[in-house]
C-alpha cells in the first residue's frame, strides 16, 4: 500500500526535491517585488472561493436533500451542470458580455447615453471577479459530497433534536452541519486546491496569484528550477492546511447510525418555497444557463464553422481519457482508502496526504514531475540495453497515453481520494467488526458490506474525476502523444489565440459529454432512494 | 459517440476504445520510412495546413504535439537522445534561444535558408531559423490622439497619456521581447524609467488579450493600445459584427519608423539534437520559407514574411510598409529575464 503511495507521489516528491537544489539569485528578486502580492493575492482568492463554496454548496444541498419545494427533483441534478465548465471558458464568457466593450455596459451607455467614467460598474476582470468565476464553478464538489451526507444522516438524529425542542434552524447548525463536517471540509477543500491551481482564469483576469508567480517565473525569467521550488513551497502548504485539517477533527466520529432511513423532506410553502426556487434558479442560471447560452450563441453565429471533421475524434478521446482516469482513480481511492481503515496511523494517513497534493498543483508542473522520472527510466534502460545488447529500446513510457494517464491519477486521485474517505468515514467501525466476528475476509467485507453502502460516494468519486480529467487542458498538453488531441485542448487553442466565438463549440462539447455521467449518477441516486 | 453509447456494455466500448487509441499511438510513434515528429508551440491550426501540404508534396509523414514552449522544450531536455521529435517549432525569438541554451537543438546548414532569411531573424551558428515577422504596433482612437504627438514606444511615457494607454499583462511573452529589445539598444537604467513611466498612465489594470485592448481603444476606455498587428487584422476579417466594428474604428501606427522601426519577434524552427534525419528536417524547414508557404503565413495569420519579395496580402498592404527593427532577435531571449525583472519593478502587473 505504502509502495503504490511511493509511486503516486514520485512527480509530487520530485517537486519537493527541488527544494534540496541551489537557491538562485531569482528568488531575491522575487521576495524584492512581486512574491508579496502572488502570496497575498492568493490567500484572498482562496478566503473567497472557501466562503462562496461553502455558502452556495452548503445551501444548495440543504434544500435538494431535506427540503420539498416545487422543481427539487430538477434542481437536485441540474445544480450538478456548472461542474461540467472550465473556470477559464465561463471566465471568458462573462468578460463576453461584462466588460466594458460587451453588450451590457454598452446598452446602458446606450440607453443613458453615459460615455466613459461616468458609471460606475463592477469589473469582471479583477480578484473579486474570479472569486466569483470559481466559486460559481467549484461549488458543486461541495454541493456533492454533502448532499450525499445530508441524505445518509439519519431522520431519526434530527428527529430527536426537532423533539428535544431545537428550531429548525437550531437543527441545521447544531445537528446536521456538524454532523456533515467531513463532507464540507472534503468538498471545500477540493475547491481551494482547485482554487490554488488555477492559472487560466486568473491570468486572464490580470490577478497576479502563486500560480502566475510559478509560471512567470518559469516562462518569463527562464527558472524551471524556481518556479519548482515555489510550486513546492505551495505544496507544503497544503499539506499543512491538510493535516491541520485532519489534527482539528481527530477526535470526532462521524458515523452513520442505525439502517438507512431516507430523510423526511420538511416541505416548504409559500414565500419560503419561492425563495427556494430563487435562490437554485439562480444559482443554476448564473453558473450554467447563462455561460452556457452565450457559448451556444456563439457557436451560433457561425455554424458553418461548427462542423469540423475532427470533431468526434476529439470527443472520443476526451471520453476516453476521462472514463479510464475516473476508474483508475476510484481504484486506487478505494484501495488506500480502505487500506488506511483497516491499518490506520500516521504513516497511511501521511501517505493518503502526500498523493492528495497533485491537486493544488498547477497541471504543468505535475507534468515536468511525470516527465523527469519517467524520461529518466526510459533512457536508463535504453542505456542499457544499447550496452548490453546492442539494441536501443527508446522512450518506453514517455509520451504515451500511459504516461497521460498515470498524470491525471497523480493530479486527481486527491479527488477522489477524498470522497472515498469521507464516505469511509462515515461507516461505524463496529460494523466490520461485526461482520469480521461472523467470519468475513476484508476483502469481501468490502465487497458485499461497504461498497453497496458507499454506493453514493464511489459513483460521486468517479463522477468528479470524470468530468476533471474532460477539463483538463495543461497536463494534457505536454504529455499526449503525437497527432492526439482533446476538446480541452482544441478549445484552448483556439481561446489562446482570442478566438473565443470558435472556441464555444468544443468548450460546449465539454460540457455535454460532462453531462453523461451526471445524469447517470443521478438517475442511479434516483433509484436508490425509490429502492430504500 | 453520445448517441451510439451503450449504457448497457460501456466496459466493452471502452476497451474497443482505447485498444483503437493505443494501436493509433504506437502506429504513430513506429518506424514508418520517412517520417518527421514536430513539437509546435505554434497552434495547429496555424501550422498544419502547411504540414498537410509538405506531406501531400514530399510523401513524408509528419506528426505533431503543440504546447507551450517551454513546456516542450522541458520535454525536448527529459526525453534527451531517444526524444522523437525532429523538430521543434516556436512562436517567439526567446523561447528559439532558450532552446540552443538548453543545447536541445543541432546545426543545420543550408544555403537555401541563409539565403532566403535575413541574419537578424536566424541564429548566427545554424541552430535556428526565423519563418515569420510578427509587429508589435500602436493602436489608437484617430479621433482622441493626435499623431503629431505620437511617433515612438518612448513617447507613451510622457505624462500626457496618462489613464490613456491599454495594454495586457506583463506576462505576455510579446511584452517581454518589446521591453528586452529596448534594454538591448538603451542603457537599462533608461529603459526602467521608461517603463515607470509608461506603467503610470495606464487607463486600467493589465488584463485580457490583445483583441481586449483594441476592443477598449474602440470603446473609449483608452486611447492607445499596444498589440500584434495581426489581431488587427485577425479582428477585421472576423464573422462577429462587433469585433469588426470595433476594428473598424481604430487605427494602426508604426512606432518609432524615423529611428530604430517597429519591435518585432518572428516564430521560428529548428531541428532537435536527438534528430537522426537532419536532412529531412531540414527540407521541412526550407519547405515552410519557400514563397507560398511565406504567403499562406499573410494570408492565414496576417503575419509578415520572413524573407524578402513574397507580395503581401490586401489587408498587409493597407498598412503600408514599414520600417523593422534591425536587432538580432537572439538578443529578445537573451534579455527576456532581465526585462521581466524590470516589468516586476515597475508594477506592471
Amino acid at each position: 500500500m505504502l509502495a503504490t503511495s511511493l509511486v503516486i507521489a514520485l512527480p509530487v516528491l520530485v517537486i519537493i526535491g527541488s527544494l534540496f537544489g541551489g537557491y538562485s539569485p531569482a528568488w531575491e528578486h522575487l521576495i524584492d517585488t512581486v512574491l508579496g502580492d502572488y502570496v497575498v493575492n492568493s490567500v484572498l482568492l482562496m478566503l473567497g472561493v472557501g466562503a462562496g463554496t461553502l455558502l452556495l454548496g452548503v445551501s444548495a444541498a440543504w434544500l435538494t436533500a431535506m427540503c420539498e419545494f416545487p422543481g427539487r427533483r430538477f434542481f437536485s441534478w441540474a445544480l450538478l451542470l456548472p461542474m461540467a465548465m472550465p473556470a477559464y471558458i465561463i471566465a471568458y464568457t462573462y468578460t463576453g458580455m461584462l466588460d466594458y466593450a460587451g453588450p451590457v455596459q454598452s446598452l446602458l451607455r446606450d440607453t443613458f447615453g453615459w460615455g466613459y467614467g461616468d458609471y460606475w460598474f463592477p469589473e469582471i476582470r479583477s480578484l473579486g471577479g474570479a472569486v466569483c468565476m470559481l466559486s460559481l464553478v467549484l461549488y458543486p464538489y461541495t454541493y456533492l459530497l454533502v448532499r450525499v451526507a445530508f441524505q445518509e444522516q439519519s431522520t431519526a438524529v434530527l428527529e430527536a433534536s426537532r423533539s428535544l425542542g431545537k428550531t429548525l434552524p437550531a437543527t441545521f447548525f447544531r445537528v446536521a452541519l456538524p454532523l456533515a463536517r467531513p463532507a464540507i471540509a472534503a468538498g471545500v477543500s477540493l475547491a481551494l486546491m482547485e482554487t490554488l491551481a488555477d492559472y487560466g482564469t486568473v491570468s486572464y483576469f490580470g490577478v497576479s496569484a502563486f500560480t502566475t508567480g510559478i509560471f512567470r517565473t518559469w516562462y518569463g525569467l527562464g527558472e524551471l528550477q524556481t518556479a519548482a521550488q515555489l510550486a513546492a513551497f505551495l505544496m507544503l502548504f497544503v499539506f499543512m492546511l491538510f493535516i491541520l485539517e485532519r489534527q482539528s477533527r481527530r477526535r470526532l466520529r462521524f458515523y452513520r447510525t442505525g439502517t438507512r432511513q431516507p430523510p423526511r423532506r420538511i416541505a416548504l410553502c409559500g414565500w419560503r418555497a419561492v425563495t427556494a426556487v430563487g435562490l437554485a434558479s439562480a444559482i443554476l442560471v448564473s453558473g450554467f444557463l447563462l455561460p452556457a447560452s452565450q457559448l451556444a450563441i456563439w457557436v451560433l453565429q457561425d455554424p458553418a464553422r461548427a462542423a469540423q471533421p475532427a470533431f468526434l475524434a476529439l470527443a472520443g478521446n476526451s471520453f476516453l481519457l476521462a472514463a479510464i482516469a475516473a476508474a483508475c482513480c476510484l481504484l486506487l481511492a478505494l484501495f488506500l482508502g480502505y487500506g488506511k481503515r483497516l491499518f490506520p496511523g500516521f504513516a497511511q494517513t501521511t501517505a493518503n496526504g502526500v498523493v492528495s497534493m497533485g491537486y493544488a498543483v498547477p497541471g504543468t508542473v505535475i507534468a515536468v514531475g511525470v516527465l523527469i522520472p519517467f524520461a529518466w527510466f526510459d533512457n536508463v534502460v535504453d542505456s542499457w540495453l544499447r550496452e548490453t545488447l546492442g539494441v536501443s529500446s527508446g522512450l518506453l513510457l514517455s509520451g504515451t497515453l500511459g504516461a497521460l494517464v498515470f498524470a491525471y491519477v497523480v493530479r486527481f486521485l486527491s479527488v477522489s481520494l477524498q470522497t472515498v474517505e469521507s464516505g469511509l468515514a462515515r461507516i461505524r467501525p463496529s460494523i466490520d467488526e461485526s461482520a469480521r466476528s461472523l467470519g468475513y475476509p476484508p476483502l469481501s467485507l468490502l465487497r458485499r458490506i461497504h461498497i453497496p453502502m458507499l454506493r453514493g460516494s464511489l459513483l460521486t468519486a468517479l463522477l468528479l474525476v470524470f468530468v476533471d480529467v474532460l477539463k483538463e487542458l495543461p497536463t494534457t498538453l505536454i504529455l499526449r502523444p503525437f497527432n492526439f488531441n482533446t476538446l480541452a485542448v482544441r478549445a484552448h487553442e483556439l481561446a489562446s489565440d482570442e478566438r473565443l466565438a470558435d472556441a464555444a463549440l468544443p468548450a460546449l462539447a465539454i460540457v455535454l459529454i460532462g453531462l453523461l455521467p451526471v445524469i447517470l449518477l443521478t438517475r442511479n441516486m434516483a433509484s436508490d432512494n425509490a429502492a430504500s | 459517440m453520445l448517441t451510439t453509447h451503450s449504457p448497457r456494455r460501456p466496459g466493452t466500448r471502452l476497451t474497443v476504445l482505447f485498444a483503437a487509441a493505443v494501436t493509433t499511438a504506437v502506429l504513430s510513434a513506429g518506424t514508418v520510412a520517412e517520417t518527421l515528429n514536430i513539437y509546435s508551440a505554434r497552434q495547429e491550426a496555424l501550422i498544419k495546413p502547411l504540414l498537410d501540404r509538405f506531406s501531400d508534396e514530399t510523401g513524408v509523414e509528419v506528426n505533431l504535439v503543440t504546447g507551450s514552449g517551454d513546456a516542450l522544450i522541458t520535454r525536448l531536455t527529459t526525453e534527451g537522445r531517444n526524444s522523437p521529435a525532429d523538430v521543434l517549432l516556436t512562436s517567439d525569438a526567446g523561447r528559439l534561444y532558450r532552446a540552443r541554451q538548453a543545447g536541445v537543438l543541432q546545426p543545420v546548414s543550408s544555403d537555401v535558408l541563409t539565403a532566403a532569411i535575413p541574419a537578424n531573424l536566424r541564429s548566427p551558428d545554424n541552430l535556428w531559423y526565423g519563418l515569420s515577422v510578427r509587429a508589435r504596433v500602436l493602436i489608437i482612437a484617430p479621433d482622441r490622439v493626435n499623431t503629431d504627438e505620437l511617433q515612438d514606444y518612448e513617447d507613451l511615457a510622457d505624462p500626457q497619456w496618462k489613464g490613456r494607454i491599454c495594454v495586457r499583462s506583463s506576462g505576455n511573452i510579446y511584452n517581454q521581447s518589446l521591453v528586452a529589445g529596448m534594454l538591448a539598444q538603451q542603457d537599462s537604467a533608461q529603459t526602467q524609467a521608461w517603463l515607470d513611466g509608461f506603467v503610470r498612465n495606464f487607463a486600467r489594470p493589465p488584463q485580457g488579450g490583445d483583441r481586449d485592448q483594441i476592443k477598449a481603444v474602440a470603446a473609449g476606455q483608452c486611447d492607445v493600445a499596444l498589440v500584434n498587428s495581426y489581431y488587427l487584422g485577425a479582428m477585421l476579417q472576423s464573422d462577429n459584427d462587433e469585433e469588426r466594428q470595433a476594428a473598424e474604428q481604430v487605427e494602426l501606427l508604426w512606432p518609432n519608423q524615423s529611428n530604430r522601426g517597429a519591435h518585432i519577434n518572428i516564430s521560428g524552427a529548428g531541428v532537435t539534437r536527438a534528430s537522426e534525419q537532419p536532412d529531412l528536417a531540414r527540407q521541412l524547414i526550407e519547405f515552410l520559407v519557400r514563397e507560398d508557404s511565406q504567403r499562406w503565413y499573410a494570408e492565414t495569420n496576417n503575419e509578415y514574411p520572413v524573407r524578402d519579395g513574397v507580395p503581401h496580402s490586401r489587408l498587409l498592404q493597407a498598412w503600408g510598409d514599414f520600417k523593422a527593427d534591425a536587432l538580432d532577435v537572439s538578443e529578445l531571449g537573451r534579455l527576456n529575464a532581465q526585462a521581466v525583472m524590470a516589468m516586476d519593478r515597475a508594477n506592471w502587473k
